[in-house]
């Protein structure tokens, strides 16, 4: 069986940082498998600009983004595979893929960075009652029907969910000559950016109508038409509210599930708010020597973020191999409650980690001049006022380890949204 | 002329016309769908049901009993899944317990072997997820679980290999009689036959009234159903049905043979026999009483629901023969659960009456076995690389969530009534089942399609009809 140091799965901008990042600490060993015919992952049909702003100060777009880090896994030499699908990995590390040319095979891995990414939740998931006629999509198939394989799904739009990829496939449509009527959140908040809904829905006049959904489909082969309803501060429609909608496509954009069928399968631990690994500060998950980073660790708002944790899951992965990166003793608890839904990482071990440790999470609902606390035990050692908090974008607090050195018999790191 | 023309290719249809191949007899199947398994086969609960239900001398418990016993055999001859994994009605109403004796002595009376009733710890033992008020049970050890899709395109397709034709996409218009027969009348041309098989499922009264003056009357009955993800599947491993109570008619939850958890129907009458639209209420019903036997269903894992139409007769029987004032005609009506467990054995009876009345003979040449797609899931790692080493395709994974490759949707579009639909290709390799709903794999999915059968990516469909998928290039 042939060993490589490091596996990465997946060659997505959170597989390509890995692997850079892990060739710059000193790994010769690496190799990235990537079931697709391209590296660069879900930004190679996300055609759209705005990527990169904090990472290289300027809008890319997806493919120029993706580009940068091709280029550079390029010039490093790193070696990856094609069209290559993972099909198990086992907890002794061993890698069973399978592709055209090479059949199925095996890699014995010493060190693995998971960065599988995310899918879209589908319909299903919502148990939205209807038919189920042709013309529903999620907006990510959409995207690459439009982009990658250039045909249009539809021509009457209605668009379910105000996550990224929906917003973003409201203009796209829009501007293909589709005419998108109307994107319903179930939310009373959007679940995307703020400069996307400025920049996708508002510029073009397409009606955002939070507290809404989706409560009846019809159409026997093609989409007819979609029935909106109102809902109530529980979810659930309220009668009388009903507008019905003739559209022939439905678009999708209502959540993202990080895809840890494979993490799942090797017996990582995954955490029930994020759907994905639970991570120490190194980024490691419950099994020694793998890693994980990118969507497929905990949905992100800016693939800037993913880049910057992938560097740093790769670079863990290359102290790992080389038996740099001591072994975790005490690792404190970092708890999220009280509006802060998860952290990721969940444990910092202060000998560990470095002089910086960013701990990012999300909000439960939308805030206003409200405060990100962290608490070191009883102790508030943070407390910063946010002028807008909103479910759609990540959140963070970064630990320094000298301060936590001050407090050596800590148990817990708590992270809360205060109102004052 | 035809000798028989079979209306409709759902299981019954195409377990007739498996039936008849094996003499030396013309057959021609109508449908007016595009694919075979497109009505009531494609959305039931994929039960094989042991025989205890029905009543005692109906045609229904004589032909779910003796389906039930050729299944066996029958998945072995024609390659697909089939389990027999054992069912248990459980009573969750201690004054009802006397409901679980009433259908063991209905079973034993209609020949259901092995059943025994249980008492509640020993049906906690063998299901550990029952709900706690869960008093008892009755264990039928030769319920089982088959895949309606399999099972139907099996049928479908060695009957083709057997020199059955199939007419898709072929509704019948019109039945006329003629001096020796029958003249079908269809939007795709006429087709003169000696005799019909009424296999239309709820539209078998439609035709059944167009040759008899003595009417009947299907009704569609709708059952709604929720699909859970693999990793639900072992929440139970014996098909759980509820006793009825004073409170209703309860639902089932089951494994399925894919490893998916399923439960329901609901059970609503309903006018539009094209009502297979799910609802607020029936949705919001299964997850309620699916709790009611079945304990921390992990209804989060939903990846799919469906509904179907059971073709309900008031008798609630089956109606199988020779249509009094109509010769030759010949009905399958009111198949309606347990069709499917029945199903194998309703094509024998059908096709022992044609034999008698078309005094039909063996053929030398019938071929009994059909292969089933390749499942490259099935193989070792030596066996696998051997495929791929001749058949590339076969290494690339088209449908990430259920693993399924190239080579078996190429497979899978080039048999014997293959697949042209995205719904076509997910019922034979199960592309697109999976817990992305088809997210990822639609459109590399059409573009295979485009390329086999050379249709045009904007004439690919979900599923036949105008049920296209893209509207057109981009600007």
């Amino acid at each position: 069986m042939k060993s490589v140091e490091i596996v990465i799965i997946g060659g997505g901008p959170a597989g390509l940082a890995a692997a850079a990042s892990a060739k710059k600490a000193g790994c010769n060993s690496i190799l990235i498998l990537e079931r697709d015919k391209e590296l660069g992952g879900i930004l190679n049909q996300c055609i759209h600009n705005g990527f990169g702003l904090h990472t290289f100060k300027e809008e890319l777009t997806g493919p120029e983004y993706a580009g940068r880090f091709i280029d550079s896994v390029e010039e490093l030499g790193i070696e990856y595979m094609l069209d290559t699908m993972v099909m198990d990995i086992s907890d002794t590390k061993i890698i069973t893929a399978m592709n055209r040319v090479d059949g199925m095979f095996q890699i014995q891995a010493k060190a693995v960075v998971l960065a599988m990414g995310c899918r879209e939740r589908a319909r299903g998931a919502l148990n939205i009652p209807g038919y189920r006629p042709a013309g529903i999509y999620s907006a990510g198939t959409a995207q690459r029907l439009v982009n990658m394989e250039g045909y249009m799904p539809g021509k009457e739009v209605v668009i379910l969910g105000s996550g990224d990829i929906g917003l973003i496939m409201a203009r796209r449509m829009t501007l293909e000559g589709a005419r998108v009527k109307v994107v319903a959140e179930l939310m009373p908040y959007s679940g995307g950016l703020k400069r996307n809904i400025v920049q996708c829905l508002d510029d073009y006049g397409i009606p955002l109508k939070l507290s809404h959904t989706v409560v009846d489909i019809r159409g026997r082969e093609r989409l007819t038409g979609i029935t909106l309803a109102q809902v109530d501060s529980t979810g659930k429609p309220i009668p009388g509210t009903q507008e019905d909608y003739d559209c022939d496509t439905l678009l999708l954009s209502v959540g993202l599930i990080p895809e840890n069928e494979l993490s799942r399968g090797m017996g990582v631990e995954i955490d029930r708010v994020t759907n994905g690994p639970v991570v120490n500060e190194s980024l490691e998950t419950s099994i020694t020597g793998v890693f994980a980073c990118g969507n497929v660790l905990h949905v992100h708002d800016l693939v800037d973020y993913v880049s910057e944790e992938a560097g740093k899951a790769g670079k863990n992965a290359a102290k790992y191999v080389s038996n740099e990166l001591a072994q975790s003793s005490k690792p404190v608890r970092i708890e999220a409650c009280e509006g802060a839904r998860y952290s990721v990482p969940r444990t910092v071990d202060i000998d560990r980690m470095e002089d910086n440790l960013t701990v990012r999470f999300r909000v439960g609902t939308t805030y206003k001049d409200a405060y990100i606390s962290v608490y070191y035990d009883d102790t508030r050692i943070l407390h910063r006022k946010r002028p807008v908090m909103a479910p759609g974008e990540m959140e963070q607090v970064i630990l320094q380890k000298d301060k936590l050195k001050e407090y050596p018999d800590l148990k817990q790191i708590t992270i809360k949204i205060e109102q004052e | 002329m035809f000798d028989v023309v079979v209306i409709g290719a759902g299981v019954v249809g195409c377990a007739v016309a498996r039936e008849l191949s094996r003499y030396d007899v013309s057959v021609c199947v109508v449908e007016r769908c595009e694919d075979v398994c497109c009505g009531t086969s494609k959305a039931n609960s994929a039960i094989v049901h042991a025989g205890f239900d029905a009543a005692s001398g109906s045609l229904m418990a004589k032909l779910n009993v003796l389906g039930n016993k050729m299944m066996d055999q029958l998945s072995k001859e024609l390659d697909f899944p089939f389990v027999r994994n054992g069912s248990l009605v459980v009573c969750t109403d201690p004054d009802g317990l006397s409901g679980l004796q009433e259908l063991y002595d209905r079973g034993v009376a209609n020949g259901v072997e092995g059943l025994r009733i249980v008492d509640d710890k020993e049906a906690h033992d063998i299901e550990p997820n029952l709900e706690d008020t869960v008093c008892g049970a009755l264990y039928a050890p030769t319920g089982g679980i088959v895949c309606p899709f399999n099972l139907t395109i099996a049928l479908a397709e060695n009957a083709c290999v057997n020199g059955v034709e199939f007419k898709l996409n072929t509704e019948v218009l019109e039945i006329l009689k003629l001096e020796n027969g029958y003249n079908v009348v269809t939007n795709n041309g006429e087709i003169q036959t000696k005799c019909v098989v009424n296999a239309a499922g709820v539209y078998a009264d439609k035709f059944h009234n167009m040759v008899s003056n003595k009417q009947i009357k299907i009704t569609a009955r709708r059952g709604e159903y929720c699909l859970l993800d693999h990793m639900s599947g072992e929440h139970v491993s014996k098909t759980i049905f509820a006793l009825p109570t004073k409170l209703g008619k309860g639902v089932l939850v089951s494994p399925t043979v894919h490893g998916n958890l399923i439960i329901g129907p609901t059970a609503v009458d309903i006018e539009d026999k094209e009502g297979i639209n799910t609802t607020r209420q029936g949705l919001d019903d299964l997850v309620q009483k699916a709790g009611m036997t079945v304990k921390n269903l992990p209804m989060r894992q939903v990846i799919t629901s469906f509904a179907g139409l059971r073709a309900h007769e008031e008798g609630h029987e089956f109606i199988i023969g020779e249509v009094p004032d109509a010769p030759n005609f010949f009905d399958c009506a009111g198949i309606e659960s347990p069709g499917l467990s029945a199903a194998p054995a309703i094509g024998v009876m059908v096709a022992d009456i044609l034999k008698e009345k078309l005094s039909l003979k063996q053929k030398s040449d019938f071929t009994a076995t059909r292969k089933g797609l390749i499942n490259p899931q099935n193989m070792t790692l030596e066996e696998r690389n051997e495929l791929i080493r001749k058949q590339p395709a076969y290494g690339n994974i088209i449908c990430r969530c259920e693993s399924v490759s190239e080579g078996e949707i190429i497979e899978a579009i080039h048999r014997p009534v293959g697949a042209r639909s995205l719904d076509g290709v997910k019922r034979r390799t199960r592309a697109g089942m999976g817990r992305c709903q088809a997210g990822f794999c639609s459109p590399r999915t059409m573009e295979i399609i485009h390329r086999e059968l050379g249709i045009d990516m904007e004439d690919i469909t979900k599923s036949g009809g105008k049920s296209y998928l893209v509207s057109g290039r981009t600007k």
